[in-house]
């Protein structure tokens, strides 16, 4: 898009204000900026009207005391203050679903990972495996929520009874509070790891060069060696992609809890998401709510920085022309 | 971009072209074959127990220790299902938003795909990285206001909040994807095409859009995919049982305690194979749309 202007800067009188302000230096491309502009209209409303304005409404409700029906009430930083020391589910809240994502994330890339190397080896039926590692992700979270209470069912389901050939008691699973955190996390994970962030890695794994790889052996390193020294490195730029989804996506978990086990048993899978549909939906505190949203934006924010920060250290980008 | 972009739909064909070259046998390859075996019965086992236990009557169900295939398999259960709950509305809701969405997204994110991808004006490049921005925001934080709107626009327990914002831009991703692809096909198609006198609705109709088709179809998908699998959106705004949607109307399904008289637990297990099923047939039948998203969005690393 850089042309090279040469031209002395062009009387921009003839073009008018409009001419100005779209940044046009001739008739041709003030005509073209208006059209431009025209294209543009229905984006630059729905940014305004769903995306802008909400943000600074939200910021303006978390001020308020708010519930809907009758006017707003400025009360300050009143939410806030109440979000960190007055609300006993907050902080809990909180890290119940760090706790979640501490658990998610990194069994999840290892095992996204390590399906992709695995459909990344030269098979005749690849294909099929990565179609049918693929296909839990695509069950709605409704439908995999009552599949898995049947899964884990304490007594019939499934696990449990194979846990039993293995004279192993099977946990109550979904309905024990020291498990139905985990029961989520294996929900979790059988949904996502063969789904986008796979086939992410699995084109990541393409990309590797042969020849670097073929290097390498020559040289004297094992499968080990390549995979740490070569792959990785060179697939870094992926990683890290999956790794700043992974983490937003299981930051924000909602409605797997919301459904297979609406926060319970006595508040073991309450997370973040959930209490904050629940301050604003079920107790119509859309002011207090609003404040919960923006100190959940601002950890993502912390947290998304924080990954690119250090990705600095670890992230190579030489060798692809991305 | 270049490198890695056709990599994906090459894959396939690659793959069996290797394989065909390697025929020499080896116990690690074997074990490898053998691992995904292993891990294909992990994805597929669930698939297959709900279908099984879909059919089962509710007594067969609880039984311990459960059974693999059902005595007699009860197709009855689907029938209960259909009859006892609005099901039919509701996927008829489903399938009207995913039709809505689907249309929004498609003319306006391409429309404003088009403007970013050529077109220079000022702000341009700033309205490009805030739209970018939007990508990384939980949706938590616009959820409330919207709400809060659509309740104004008295809204609420109707279909409009889940399909009208599709039709002002259809979203960050969208048009990033099409905005992407644009880039690729050459300028020199549409100054030839204004030199010959068409106007810029008549270039973005005629010409692009027919070049689009592959990326436009890959949206599709996506974006009644997205339909189909929303839950947070649909549990706000629709609360009454006669305008509920798939995956509100099974969560809504699963609080009623029994169904004329009998329980449901059999009963929802039929409504969730019913609800997953057209999307995995969906799935197969694009497939190749769906691998290209990602092909197309450049992510690869």
């Amino acid at each position: 898009m850089v042309v090279a202007r040469t031209e002395l800067p062009v009387r921009r009188r003839s073009l008018g204000v409009i001419g100005t302000l779209v940044g046009a230096n001739s008739r041709l491309e003030k005509h073209q900026a208006l059209w431009g502009y025209l294209f543009l209209l229905p984006w630059l409303l729905g940014l305004i009207i769903f995306w802008i304005g909400p943000i600074l409404a939200s910021a303006y409700f978390s001020l308020q005391e708010y519930d809907v029906l009758s006017p707003p009430k400025f009360i300050g930083l009143e939410n806030y203050v109440r979000a960190f020391s007055g609300d006993k589910q907050f902080w809990p809240s909180l890290w119940r679903t760090l706790s979640y994502s501490l658990q998610v994330v990194p069994i999840g890339i290892v095992m996204s990972l390590g399906l992709a190397v695995l459909l990344n080896q030269k098979f005749k039926g690849t294909p099929f495996f990565r179609t049918l590692f693929f296909l839990p992700s695509l069950t709605p979270a409704v439908a995999l929520a009552l599949v898995w209470t049947w899964l884990l069912h304490p007594q019939v389901g499934p696990l449990n009874v194979a846990l039993g050939w293995l004279n192993i008691d099977g946990p109550g699973w979904l309905t024990d509070k020291l498990w139905a955190l985990r029961s989520l996390v294996i929900m979790a994970l059988w949904a996502g790891v063969g789904g986008n962030g796979m086939l992410i890695f699995l084109a990541g794994l393409q990309g590797v060069p042969q020849e670097l790889l073929e290097a390498a052996e020559i040289d004297g390193a094992g499968p080990w060696g390549r995979f740490w020294n070569v792959t990785i490195p060179m697939i870094s730029p992926t990683l890290l992609f999956n790794l700043i989804l992974g983490i937003i996506g299981a930051l924000k978990v909602f409605t797997l809890a919301f459904v297979a086990t609406n926060g319970g048993p006595s508040f073991s899978t309450w997370f973040y998401a959930l209490h904050i549909y629940n301050q604003a939906f079920n107790y119509f505190r859309m002011g207090y709510a609003s404040a919960l949203a923006w100190i959940f934006v601002v950890i993502l924010l912390v947290f998304t920085y924080a990954q690119l920060y250090l990705s600095r250290r670890w992230v190579y980008y030489g060798g692809e022309s991305g | 971009m270049a490198t890695g972009s056709n990599v994906l739909t090459d894959l396939g064909r690659t793959q069996a072209r290797t394989a065909g070259r390697r025929l020499k046998w080896q116990p690690g390859r074997l074990f490898v074959f053998i691992l995904m075996c292993v891990l294909a019965v992990f994805f597929f086992f669930p698939f297959f127990w709900t279908l099984m236990s879909s059919l089962k009557r509710i007594d067969e169900l609880n039984t311990f220790p459960p059974t693999w295939l059902p005595a007699s398999p009860q197709w009855v259960n689907y029938q209960h299902v259909l009859t006892g709950v609005p099901f039919v509305l509701w996927t008829y809701n489903t399938l009207f938003i995913s039709a809505l969405s689907m249309l929004g997204t498609i003319i306006t994110a391409s429309l404003v795909a088009y403007s970013f991808a050529r077109f220079r004006y000022r702000g341009r490049d700033l309205i490009f990285m805030i739209t970018l921005g939007t990508l990384m925001l939980p949706a938590q934080v616009t959820l409330i206001p919207q709400f809060v709107l659509f309740h104004r626009l008295k809204m609420i327990n109707t279909l409009t909040p889940l399909w009208l914002p599709a039709w002002f831009g259809g979203g960050a991703f969208a048009i990033f994807l099409l905005r992407q692809f644009i880039m690729t096909l050459p300028k020199e198609l549409d100054e030839a095409a204004l030199i010959d006198g068409a106007s810029y609705p008549r270039i973005f109709w005629q010409i692009l859009m027919p070049l689009c088709k592959p990326v436009l179809a890959t949206i599709c998908v996506i974006t009644v995919i997205g339909v189909w699998n929303d839950f947070a959106n649909q549990v706000i705004y629709l609360q009454l049982p006669e305008i509920l949607t798939l995956a509100v109307g099974l969560n809504y399904f699963r609080t009623l305690p029994e169904l004329g008289g009998q329980p449901t637990q059999h009963l929802l297990l039929a409504a969730s194979v019913m609800a997953i099923l057209p999307i995995i047939v969906l799935f197969f039948a694009t497939q190749r749309y769906f691998v290209q998203g990602i092909v197309l969005s450049g992510i690869k690393g």
